[in-house]
């Protein structure tokens, strides 16, 4: 049993949970993940480690609530406790030595381009993040990359930040120079708009996938993911690929398989039928 | 020593009693246990079948060496307390193993009465016995040896890290075993369908172990929570059984599209995570056909998993004849009673989808027999021109594992074979001393009692290798 010792609602549909795992805690890596079943019945869901206190013996986890097994989580209170949480999974990120790192952050992604960004400036490349949302109350993780690096910011509505996407102003590092890797994680759209971005300048790309995912262990072969046009299973062989190399397209596609069941399921959900205390049966 | 007043003769007169099933056109649509189990009448009856043979082949077929005579004659003599605890001693998961052991390749076929005949039932005597054992717990008297002061893991708590568990135990050793998952039982709980063995009797077994002292820790991925060289400084020794891993593909088009799943995918999604439930969180497409593609235990799983899910029409799609089909005779005549269709002979060549990429069919080309291959197997050759599509909604690949890397990985000292299976000597000991392995990772795919005569090797093995340092 891991007990929720924190909690904190970064946006209106994005928490963190600061779980206790003191193993985890102790040995995880910027880029590595857990797999976290709430309790009995409730689904494996990978979740990035967005960032870890050893001597505490904690890992901090985002959830954006999506669907049923998400809203669930996060409905969680401090000292509530999630069943299982195995890992830490899949490789670590693969860090430049010295230079000049962009890292972009979508929405919810932002959490995940946090711990990249503090494994590389710990040793002492020069990190930009460039992180967007919504409007301003979607921005996420803002102040701890603040203590990190150079941070820009961009919303859709301009009500925060410079006004648009993330490619942009990414697209601006680039055209000035000296840009030696991008890292770039958010929705699959954004992450392919950065690929095709960075491409004509020859930037090496790195993308963080999160594909649909049963055991995270490279049994069920559900997070395949074609790379340079072979198979690739995110759990073992990623999650991180190289993001000029991916197929979005089909990663994009895989991920709508079970977008009617979980329509159901949320909308069952919203009718008051499952547990996670926004209605009147708790 | 037989304890039966029966002659030899009579025994012979007894002919072979059959296992109560669940009818075929009820059980295609419940995922309640096929057979039923014998009442003690007729196991006793089918027990008195066997000869006692003074020099007992069956035993000689069996990979974890159960003493078959001496526990049917217990049973025979209406000792079940002591056939109970003859079965256990030899063998840590009975229940399991009377449910899903090929005895027609292994105890039965060695049974002299199978010349003339059929076989004594082994199977079904050892379910019988297994099951009485589970509700008397009470009755096992079998004790530890005395502590030996030494610490064992095990990796892995599928049927070959469960043996080793519990034969290390019952020889002194503090034993802790860690599994990947959330839940103990490997194979026996993400792959084999609750059909063919419930996972309430996979759990009574595993407590069974936890009683006996086995300490089980889930979520532990060994190779990413610890490494094994992280391992072998807290303990004494090491067991590898973390089972094969990595679905294989058929390298085909189409493997992408909505729809398409390996076996691993399919049977875990319904089995551990309970998909068939319709309370259960785990998604699952409902396919109205389905296409299985391979001849194996798993490709039966997976078919009628999908006939129990509701499917329309579910066919397995094999490139040889059902004769060369590797799956177990029962479960291929179960799967046939149950209404899967087989389509043999047919090689798939493309997986075809709609526009919005959800699977429509399998594209196949006809196969005809040819020449033997070196194997002595006439190899299916494929017929010009023959291609031809199964409608189906949703294809299912079981066409075998290949080795899991996570463990290797973080082991670099470890040999292993090019297939990147870990390379043992004749002890099951790996290239690093005081590390064992046995199982899927080091046969490659196999079956659940090859596994368990790992296990079972490896803790002999562990033994000798830690009394010898001592």
């Amino acid at each position: 049993m891991h007990t929720i010792v924190a909690k904190a609602q970064l946006s209106p549909n994005v928490t963190r949970l600061d779980v206790s795992a003191p193993r985890i805690a102790q040995i995880r890596k910027a880029g590595q993940f857990v797999i976290v079943r709430r309790g009995e019945g409730a689904e494996r869901i990978p979740l990035t480690i967005a960032d870890s206190d050893a001597a505490a013996g904690t890992i901090s986890l985002v959830i954006q609530a999506v669907g049923k097994s998400t809203k669930e989580l996060v409905a969680l209170a401090v000292g509530d406790s999630i069943k299982d949480i195995a890992g830490p999974l899949g490789h670590p990120t693969e860090l430049i030595e010295k230079g000049h790192a962009v890292c972009v952050g979508g929405g919810v992604g932002t959490a995940v381009v946090h711990p990249i960004a503090q494994a590389l400036s710990k040793i002492g490349v020069h990190v930009t993040s460039v992180i967007g949302g919504r409007s301003k109350e979607w921005v996420i993780y803002e102040p701890e990359l603040r203590n990190i690096g150079d941070v820009v910011v961009c919303t859709d509505d301009g009500s925060y930040g410079r006004k648009g996407f993330v490619t942009q102003a990414t697209e601006d590092l680039l055209k000035a120079g000296g840009v030696d890797i991008v890292y770039a994680v958010g929705p699959v759209m954004m992450m392919k708009a950065l690929a095709e971005l960075t491409r004509p300048y020859g930037v090496k790309t790195i993308v963080s996938l999160n594909p649909l995912m049963v055991d995270g262990t490279g049994m069920c072969g559900g997070c395949r993911v074609s790379v340079d046009g072979k198979a690739y299973f995110a759990c073992v062989d990623g999650p991180e690929f190289d993001g000029h190399l991916v197929d979005f397209g089909q990663l994009a596609d895989r991920g709508t398989t079970y977008r009617e069941f979980e329509q159901e399921a949320a909308k069952r959900c919203a009718d008051g039928d499952c547990r996670i205390g926004l209605s009147n049966k708790g | 020593m037989s304890t039966s007043n029966l002659t030899p003769k009579q025994r012979m007169q007894i002919a072979r009693q059959e296992m109560p099933a669940q009818d075929p056109a009820v059980r295609r649509n419940n995922f309640g246990e096929v057979n039923l189990g014998m009442e003690a009448e007729l196991a006793k009856l089918e027990a008195e079948r066997c000869l006692q043979c003074r020099d007992p082949k069956c035993m000689k077929g069996c990979p974890v060496n159960v003493n078959i005579p001496r526990f049917l004659d217990l049973l025979t003599a209406g000792d079940m307390a002591g056939a109970a605890n003859s079965l256990l001693s030899d063998n840590a998961l009975p229940a399991v193993t009377g449910r899903v052991c090929p005895q027609e390749t292994q105890c039965e076929c060695e049974c002299v009465r199978a010349n003339r005949g059929s076989p004594v039932g082994i199977g079904y005597l050892e379910r019988f016995v297994a099951d009485w054992a589970r509700s008397n717990q009470d009755a096992i008297t079998l004790v530890n040896a005395a502590p030996k002061g030494k610490k064992v893991a095990v990796v892995g708590s599928g049927p070959a890290g469960l043996t080793a568990a519990g034969q290390l135990a019952r020889r002194g050793y503090d034993v802790t075993v860690f599994e990947a998952l959330h839940r103990a039982g490997g194979v026996l709980v993400y792959g084999i369908p609750e059909f063919r063995l419930p996972k309430k009797i996979v759990d009574q077994e595993v407590e069974r172990l936890v009683q006996a002292g086995v300490k089980i820790e889930c979520n532990v991925v060994v190779g990413r929570t610890y490494t094994v060289p992280e391992l072998r400084e807290q303990f004494d020794a090491i067991f590898i059984a973390n089972g094969a891993g990595l679905p294989m593909f058929m390298n085909i088009p189409g493997e992408h599209y909505k729809g398409s799943y390996t076996a691993n995918e399919y049977l875990t999604r319904v089995n551990l995570m309970a998909a068939y439930d319709p309370d259960s969180d785990t998604p699952i497409i409902k396919p109205r056909r389905v296409a299985v593609v391979g001849g194996g235990n798993v490709a039966m799983d997976a078919a009628r998993t999908a006939q129990r899910m509701g499917a329309e029409r579910v066919s397995i799609v094999y490139r040889r004849t059902k004769a060369e089909m590797p799956a177990r005779a029962e479960e291929v005549h179960h799967a046939e009673e149950e209404g899967v269709a087989f389509d043999l002979l047919c090689a798939p060549v493309e997986i075809v989808a709609n526009e919005k990429k959800w699977v429509t069919g399998l594209k196949c080309v006809r196969m005809e027999l040819g020449a033997p291959d070196a194997s002595g197997r006439r190899s299916p050759v494929a017929i010009p021109g023959s291609e031809f599509i199964i409608e189906c909604d949703v294809v299912v690949s079981a066409l075998g594992t290949r080795a899991n890397p996570l463990l290797t990985q973080t082991c670099p000292d470890m040999k292993l074979d090019k297939r990147g299976n870990i390379v043992v000597d004749e002890k099951l000991m790996t290239s690093i001393p005081g590390v064992f392995a046995g199982g899927d990772i080091v046969r490659g795919a196999a079956t659940v009692i090859l596994a368990m005569g790992d296990g079972k090797r490896a803790a002999a093995a562990i033994d000798d290798y830690l009394m010898a340092k001592a």
